[in-house]
């Protein structure tokens, strides 16, 4: 193929003019330039001038850089010029090289070893940076195999900016090719000991990032750290090497008696910020258990939070949560400033904190930190209001609400959080709302009252994210409907019009609670009535009766009747239940023809049992009698029959109670049940849509309906109003005044309006004072109620403390880690990771094996297994002496690995005698 | 270990992309999109750190930093210090500005490979190599002449090239 003519070269767009017409492309149209510039540079590309061809790669690395564009089909072509004599046209080739080849998948990468290697061996220091720099960006094993040679020399280059480079490719090759360890690995220690500070502070950033993988392999080495530590005073050097010991101290617990000391020492002199939090993080990771550095570094971490600079009251917050793993104390003593730091404008900081104090929540403080965070919750917008609502219910939920002792503020304050205008955590409030009541016995009174509250709250229905919450608020109210003051203004509730804002799903559970409320309506009317009807009198529970009797009494003072005398209990409870029958009748009849099964299901269930007992209900109200009395008893043996069914107590079930179930005998439960599909083949299931066909009307339901339609729907808007004209007066709380039977509020309610005006400061004060005492456990006033779980583990962690499961997350998988490699070690290589050891051939690498005397006469203090230094033969031995002598010890793997073995288990007496 | 170095304007354009492991480049373009997103949304005057975790895996997080109309992102993992890397950011900013008097985006536009040239003397396969600006221009002054003077030297016509 035809190159570019020489009007081509002579006129070629440089990379500027490139850059330059793209910056004045209209919006929209660069994809169409950036393609006919691609077109121009594969012309260009060809050319055999390297100046040309050098601007062609230029615009075109430029382009897949910062553009995106995809030239891997050029990549021949950055190996070509590769080799060009001129160092500006080798930098676009390399640099082309590094940005845009994929080690992995570019197999070109094998084409540049020659120019690399040429390269590495360069008289010229910028050459030899530049094959470096390619070398670390596009290492992949075989190139890694083939170059550790001439890396290994430049680790000794007497250019110091050469060795550094060469250190830091080090790692690279070190990944791709773990056999390159043996090779190189002394002469990166020996480097250790070199007085100039870029080599310094490049082989110990190389230790920094080896050791994150296996620091045990690097215990050996712990004394030359601990010379850096204590005599280099660069911050960088610094850093890394407390990194490093942050991450050997766990290893040797000795190791960190010796540390402490210096370690301290730094944090008191050194004025860096950046080291100062080094040492704070490493004493508060790894040096935990030595109380007078920690007090220091929690010292340090305060002034952190009291600066100005939002960085360092980030990273402050963040040093908070590292100690609150081990030492909470270190928390609370900071309680202040996390709470400040709660109103933050950073989010990130106000993220942090609040995890913070979600750490130091107690059966002590809980509710004192609940009511902060819900106040700042409303003050938050919509994203962080939700991350705080979140936080608690994680928090207090946790191990079966361990945390909550007073289980009737929990609930009260559960009720808070769903009204909180921006909350979107209404599933998870559901949970806890259905959890507890089944749960948690003695807080079911207060639930009612709670969820009470919700349910008659018409406001309420228009937000789709509380519908969850309402669908909870609505089941418990039907299921414990018996503890309710007042059953009837429920059922208005449950048949309130705007329930149809509701999602079908949760507008089912409103009617079957309805159902639920009217049958136990119905059952305490008869049972009322049987005092003196023909009801078998031992069924009757007194206590349950005069709990109706109040109940009933409660409705005609709610109603504004001025009707008290108990002597017209009775009648008065009659009108009021049919009332309440029509209620329900007039409500529920059109739902009878919805299109939603469940609704409609449901509705009909309930028609049917007004049709069931309205005929008594009527028949008794116009004191017929005769043949009326028989179908009263029926229906009212039916009515106690169904409330019976209802009114078992549902409780939690262990999800390993199935398990438990023996298998009947004659059951298979593995038979194949292909053989039914012939039997009901030709059975097809009815669609959806096939239920909304429209029921058959009971006739006299809905007769019953026209005839007493005007005078019912009266009482019903009365009581929807009155209802409204109370919630006004009464505000979020809905207590009715001077009622006896609320729960006496020696709490502080959950969130008080007043909350949003009192000063925060105000809150502060009244948590520090309360810090003071957390260690104690205040006299509770009630003692816990008790919180039904199951042994069995429905949950893993049943037992587990809070701060047992924080360590095992944040510890365990460390720990996890460093026995395991201890298991697995011994054999390996303990080094590297046992990732791609290759074997390698024995007849071009001679194993050149360091024995364990020769370690300690090199001088790395003590035994270093790192051993087996393989070189190639052909590299001359006259380079390294110390390796042919080696050479005669060798031996075969099997014993080399022997050796490693034995070497491990000298290393635990090795560290001693440097520690001691 | 850094694992990137990102350099884009306030419009989110990308001035410079540099990662130490390879990324394909819709997956470069596309964090450069979400890290322009995430810095947007970012106020005044708040912390410079940015959790990358759901970007670039656990661990993971970001500085940055704004110099007049630029974004500067380093990104690195848990064995680098976080301060360090703000102070690092400061030697690549003050670097530049020593090697073009007065930096500003448009320098950046037009020195794709200069620019270059300089994070890797102060990088080098996600390690900090150097923290020194003074001994960073110098060694790019020295690149600079060393090319100035090849190239002189070289005749740009193929048929003459040896």
């Amino acid at each position: 193929m035809k190159g570019p003519s020489l009007m081509d070269s002579l006129f070629q767009r440089s990379i500027d003019d490139l850059i330059k017409s793209l910056r004045l492309t209209p919006p929209g149209t660069e994809p169409a330039f950036i393609a006919k510039a691609i077109e121009e540079v594969r012309r260009e590309i060809k050319s055999s001038d390297p100046h040309t061809k050098s601007s062609a790669l230029q615009k075109l690395t430029y382009l897949h850089s910062l553009h995106g564009i995809d030239i891997s089909w050029a990549a021949f072509h950055f190996v070509e010029l590769s080799s060009s004599a001129a160092h500006s046209h080798k930098r676009t080739a390399y640099l082309s090289a590094a940005l845009s080849f994929n080690p992995a998948t570019t197999d070109v990468i094998l084409l540049l070893t020659h120019q690399l290697r040429k390269d590495l061996s360069s008289p010229n220091a910028h050459d030899v940076s530049l094959a470096l720099s390619t070398l670390s960006s596009i290492c992949n094993p075989d190139l890694a195999r083939d170059l550790t040679p001439d890396l290994f020399t430049l680790l000794s280059s007497s250019k110091v900016t050469v060795r550094r480079k060469a250190i830091a490719t080090v790692l690279r090759v070190f990944e791709q090719y773990p056999d390159a360890v043996r090779v190189c690995f002394k002469r990166v220690v020996e480097n250790l000991e070199n007085s100039d500070l870029g080599i310094l502070s490049a082989v110990v950033g190389l230790f920094c990032e080896l050791t994150e993988n296996e620091p045990r392999s690097y215990l050996p080495l712990a004394p030359e750290f601990y010379k850096v530590l204590l005599d280099c005073k660069n911050n960088w050097v610094l850093i890394k090497v407390l990194k490093i010991f942050a991450k050997l101290a766990p290893l040797e617990p000795r190791l960190g008696k010796r540390m402490v000391e210096p370690i301290c020492e730094i944090m008191r002199t050194m004025g860096a910020k950046s080291l100062v939090f080094e040492c704070v993080r490493t004493i508060l990771t790894s040096l935990s258990e030595h109380d007078s550095a920690v007090k220091l570094a929690v010292g340090k971490v305060r002034e952190f939070l009291l600066e100005d600079d939002p960085n360092l009251k980030y990273l402050g917050l963040q040093a908070l949560a590292i100690a609150a793993q081990k030492n909470i104390l270190a928390v609370v003593e900071n309680k202040d400033l996390v709470v400040k730091a709660l109103s933050d404008s950073d989010v990130n900081i106000r993220l942090e904190a609040l995890r913070l104090v979600m750490c130091i929540v107690s059966e002590d403080n809980v509710m004192e930190i609940c009511r902060i965070l819900i106040s700042h919750a409303l003050k938050s917008d919509p994203e962080f209001c939700n991350e705080i609502l979140g936080f608690i219910l994680l928090t207090c939920g946790r191990n079966y609400y361990q945390v909550i002792f007073d289980f009737d503020w929990y609930v009260l304050f559960l009720g808070e959080m769903a009204r909180v205008p921006h909350c979107q955590k209404g599933d998870e409030i559901a949970t806890q709302l259905i959890d507890i009541s089944m749960r948690v016995k003695d807080a079911r009174s207060q639930l009612v009252h709670v969820t009470r509250e919700l349910v008659i709250d018409p406001a309420l229905l228009g937000n789709p994210f509380m519908h969850a919450v309402l669908a909870a608020a609505a089941w418990v109210s039907g299921e414990y409907i018996k503890l309710s003051r007042n059953p009837f203004e429920i059922m208005e509730a449950l048949l309130q019009p705007r329930t149809s804002l509701l999602s079908p799903s949760v507008r089912a559970v409103y009617i079957h609670s309805a159902f639920k409320v009217l049958m136990f309506c119905m059952h305490s009317y008869l049972r009322l009535n049987g005092d003196n009807s023909s009801f078998p009198s031992a069924l009757i529970d007194s206590e349950l009766v005069s709990d109706v009797e109040v109940d009933d009494q409660n409705m005609i003072v709610t109603n504004g009747r001025p009707l008290s005398a108990s002597s017209v209990t009775d009648h008065l409870a009659q009108e009021s239940i049919l009332a309440l029958v029509n209620l329900a009748e007039i409500n529920l009849g059109p739902l009878a023809g919805s299109n939603e099964v469940e609704v409609l299901e449901r509705s009909t269930n309930v028609l049917g049992l007004i049709k069931l007992i309205k005929p008594m209900l009527l028949g008794s109200l116009d004191n017929g009698e005769g043949d009326q009395t028989k179908g009263e008893l029926k229906a009212s043996e039916t009515v106690k029959l169904i409330f019976d069914s209802c009114s078992e107590d549902l409780g939690p079930i262990s999800v390993n109670a199935q398990e438990r179930v023996l298998i009947p005998n004659g059951l298979v439960l593995k038979e194949n049940l292909d053989d039914l599909e012939e039997i009901c083949g030709d059975v097809k299931l009815p669609l959806l849509t096939s239920f909304s066909l429209v029921r058959p009307q009971f006739p006299e339901a809905s007769s019953n309906v026209d005839c007493q339609g005007k005078e019912e729907s009266e009482p019903a808007s009365e009581s929807t109003s009155l209802l409204a004209e109370h919630w006004k007066r009464h505000s979020l709380y809905y207590l009715a005044p001077g009622n006896t039977m609320a729960t006496s509020n020696d709490y502080p309610p959950a969130h008080d309006p007043k909350d949003k005006v009192t000063d925060e400061a105000e809150d502060l004060v009244k948590l520090t004072e309360k810090s003071i005492i957390t260690g104690k456990t205040p006299s509770q006033t009630k003692p816990r109620p008790v919180v039904v779980k199951f042994d069995d583990g429905e949950v893993t962690n049943v037992a587990t403390n809070r701060t047992e499961t924080k360590a095992v997350l944040i510890s365990g998988a460390v720990n996890k880690v460093i026995l395991g490699d201890e298991a697995t070690a011994p054999s390996s290589s303990r080094r590297k990771p046992p990732k791609s050891r290759r074997v390698t051939d024995e007849s071009s690498f001679g194993i050149a094996k360091i024995d364990q005397s020769e370690h300690s006469k090199a001088g790395l203090g003590g035994s270093k297994h790192h051993g087996h230094g393989k070189e190639r033969r052909r590299r001359s031995s006259a380079k390294d002496k110390e390796h042919d002598r080696k050479d005669k010890q060798k031996s075969d793997k099997h014993r080399s690995r022997h050796r490693a073995d034995k070497a491990l288990e000298a290393q635990a007496p090795v560290i001693p005698d440097f520690l001691l | 270990m850094i694992r990137g170095v990102i350099v884009m304007n306030d419009q989110g354009n990308p001035r410079l992309i540099k990662f130490y492991e390879f990324q394909p480049p819709e997956k470069q373009q596309e964090l450069v999109r979400s890290i322009y997103r995430i810095l947007c949304s970012r106020a005044e005057n708040v912390s410079n750190f940015v959790k990358a975790d759901s970007l670039l895996g656990p661990n993971v997080r970001l500085v940055y930093k704004t110099f007049s109309t630029l974004y500067f992102v380093f990104i690195f993992d848990k064995s680098e210090n976080e301060l360090a890397m703000m102070d690092l950011m400061q030697v690549f900013v003050e670097t530049l500005n020593k090697c073009f008097r007065e930096v500003c985006e448009l320098h950046v536009v037009f020195n794709f490979y200069k620019i270059h040239m300089i994070l890797d003397e102060i990088i080098l396969g996600g390690q900090v190599l150097e923290t020194s600006s003074e001994e960073v221009a110098n060694a790019v002054d020295a690149i600079s002449r060393l090319e100035k003077n090849a190239n002189s030297m070289i005749p740009s016509f193929s048929g003459w090239h040896r």
